[in-house]
């Protein structure tokens, strides 16, 4: 590997990091160079990572995988932090990016001017984020994990006023007792196992003698906690809708990334620690992430369907992506992972494309529509009388937010033609075909999870977009900046790229999912990785 | 040592919990500074409990933990230490922040009952 190729593997983090350094002390008034010099941070970081994730997909084309290390200070892997890229990591630094890229672009319209730190807050959040998926270090985990927390609690209230601060309190809250609760795992582990390291925990853990074995299980599971109270598992989720229905649009949709951390923690971490290569720990605590996967797509799907605020509709949409991921992780196959993965990247997208869409719609609701929702509210269905005949004429920017609105409720019911229903139908084809279908149950209740909740999801949007689009008698027509459009459009025309390229995106999340399945390459990669060897005065 | 230890992380955990569950913000926020400190001697006390064992090595003694204090939670402490206190006062900007909007320190933003 070359140099160059080398340092690659931390520029995600460090790109962001300085750029929002520099940000800092540069007055609020020069907006527009700090939004220039943030598009350029975030596109070069979304640059770094489609390159890192060309890397990690074609090292090795005979189907097996390899990570690429890079090992900080030049100590080696079970005594220094490392950083680890394999397509699991690289897959999530580029959704990240492009998440973050089109809540920035978002924002540069309107929303950027609404408080203090804007930009510096994003990149240090993309900065965060991006440490999280390429650390390989336990205790690193927890810096990154606070450090994209910190971030998000300013965003959080980005745009003031009384809801996002109360709002804001709780989600600060419980985070720093989730902090705490994962603070407590981590050192629970380090004192049953004596290493800090994934992989050389992975190697550790089949070796842990009987007596330190309980308090091994006790710090995975409270650490567990802190990442399921992040992923909004049900009973962990009650935060979730109040806090991502009231901060600002642009933010929301950045923040849809941010249960999907907690989701790719669980991810890694358990198919890792608690793989079938584990010994007596192995598939520890897969019972829990299911049922809770399962009791968080219920919750959210009911959410969904007594939601009236379309706000409050999307954050719902996030813990039913959220439980269906948990739950069906637990599978512990290959084939279903990879359908999990290739939902993961849909339902993100989809889901930062509906936060964006929200507030453009809402902003032309704001006058009439809002009496129509608490008339509703207070005397049921009465309205229908009111319905146009057929053949209103559609303003062009109405007839673009309604497509886009229809394409987000596709992508996230899961139905054909688009990408949702790709993943879905991977998930479902992979859960036929496990060997055991017969004896056991889990995989039918799955499977009716999946079609279930779709069926939800649809008609909670259904609902919401006849009385969005169809019912408004005389409707405003929101005024729409093109910056505000092009997000949106981009995040719905990648899903609709990854329906047409379907079969290259299966054949890698299927890679990505079978690399997860056989840890052994990950931690051989990461403990055999060698120092990098230098005349000490030729290093910078 | 190790029952007064346990004691401590023990009663500054409960009493940082009963705390967290209160009404009022300025209590949530000792709360989680009580639960922060139990935390880090938690994570202390993870290294194992020596007394007069240095972290560091000295020349002519074996390098192992039976003489030697395990140095790696020390610099997890401090790490914790240090994003636990930006933390608390973040938390404590955003309680002012509450109470200056809503006009009272209820976690809520309003008594209960009105």
């Amino acid at each position: 590997m070359s140099v160059t190729v080398e340092h690659l593997v931390i520029a995600p983090i460090l790109l962001p990091l300085v750029t929002a350094a520099l940000m800092v002390p540069l007055p609020e008034r020069m907006r527009t160079l700090k939004a220039a010099i943030a598009l350029i941070s975030t596109l070069g970081t979304i640059a770094i990572a489609f390159t890192l994730l060309g890397i990690a997909d074609a090292q090795a084309p005979d189907g097996g995988s390899a990570v690429s290390v890079y090992q900080l200070g030049n100590w080696p892997a079970p005594f220094g932090i490392v950083l680890v890229v394999d397509r699991l990591s690289a897959l999530m630094l580029a959704l990240t990016g492009v998440v973050v890229l089109a809540g920035l672009m978002f924002s540069i319209a309107r929303w950027h001017s609404a408080g203090s730190y804007f930009h510096a807050l994003v990149q240090f959040m993309l900065a965060g984020l991006n440490g999280v998926f390429l650390t390989g270090d336990l205790f690193n985990l927890f810096v990154f994990f606070e450090v994209l927390l910190a971030a998000s609690y300013g965003l959080a209230l980005h745009g003031s006023g009384v809801l996002r601060v109360k709002a804001g309190l709780h989600y600060i809250a419980i985070n720093l007792a989730a902090s705490s609760l994962f603070l407590i795992g981590v050192s629970l582990i380090y004192g049953a196992t004596g290493t800090l390291n994934m992989a050389d925990l992975a190697a550790r853990i089949p070796a842990v003698p009987e007596s330190e074995r309980m308090l091994l299980e006790a710090g995975a599971a409270i650490l567990g906690v802190a990442f399921l109270i992040k992923a909004g598992m049900w009973p962990l989720c009650f935060w979730l809708p109040a806090t991502y229905s009231v901060v600002a649009p642009p933010v929301a949709a950045m923040f849809a990334i941010m249960t999907k951390v907690g989701i790719y923690a669980i991810l890694r971490l358990w198919l890792l620690l608690f793989g079938a290569g584990a010994g007596a720990s192995a598939a520890f605590g897969h019972e829990w992430l299911l049922i809770g996967g399962i009791a968080t797509v219920i919750f959210g799907s009911v959410g969904l369907l007594a939601s009236q605020d379309l706000a409050r509709l999307a954050s719902y949409s996030v813990l039913v992506s959220s439980g269906t991921l948990l739950a069906v992780i637990t599978v512990g196959n290959a084939g279903v992972t990879g359908g999990a993965l290739f939902y993961l990247v849909i339902s993100t997208l989809a889901l930062a494309a509906f936060f964006l869409l929200i507030e453009v719609i809402e902003r032309g609701r704001i006058a009439g529509a809002d009496l129509i929702a608490v008339t509703l509210e207070a005397f049921g269905d009465g309205e229908e009388n009111e319905i146009e005949p057929v053949g209103i004429a559609f303003p062009a920017t109405m007839a673009i937010l309604g497509i886009g609105f229809a394409i987000c409720a596709l992508l996230l019911a899961g139905l054909p033609p688009l990408s949702g229903f790709i993943a879905k139908f991977l998930m479902l084809t992979a859960l036929f075909q496990l060997p055991d279908l017969s004896a056991d149950a889990t995989p039918w209740v799955l499977m009716a999870l999946l079609l279930v909740s779709g069926l939800a999801v649809l008609f909670a949007l259904m609902r919401a977009g006849i009385r969005v689009f169809w019912v408004p008698v005389e409707s405003n027509v929101p005024t729409v900046r093109f910056l505000e459009v092009l997000p949106i459009v981009g995040l719905l025309a990648l899903c609709v790229v990854l329906t047409i390229k379907a079969e290259p995106a299966a054949r890698f999340m299927q890679a990505t999912a079978h690399d997860l399945h056989a840890p052994e390459t990950y931690i051989k990669g990461v403990l055999s990785a060698p120092r990098v060897e230098r005349p000490l005065e030729g290093s910078p | 040592m190790e029952i007064i230890l346990a004691l401590s992380i023990g009663a500054l955990t409960s009493s940082g919990i009963w705390l967290l569950l209160r009404s009022r913000t300025y209590q949530v926020l000792i709360g989680l500074s009580l639960l922060s400190y139990a935390v880090n001697l938690f994570i202390f006390s993870m290294g194992r409990v020596q007394s007069a064992a240095p972290p560091l090595l000295k020349p002519g003694v074996p390098a192992d933990l039976a003489h030697y204090a395990d140095p790696v939670p020390q610099a997890l402490v401090l790490t914790a230490i240090v994003i636990t206190f930006a933390m608390t006062a973040l938390f404590l900007v955003v309680l002012l922040a509450a109470r200056g909007l809503t006009r009272t320190d209820h976690v809520d933003g309003r008594r209960s009952g009105t």
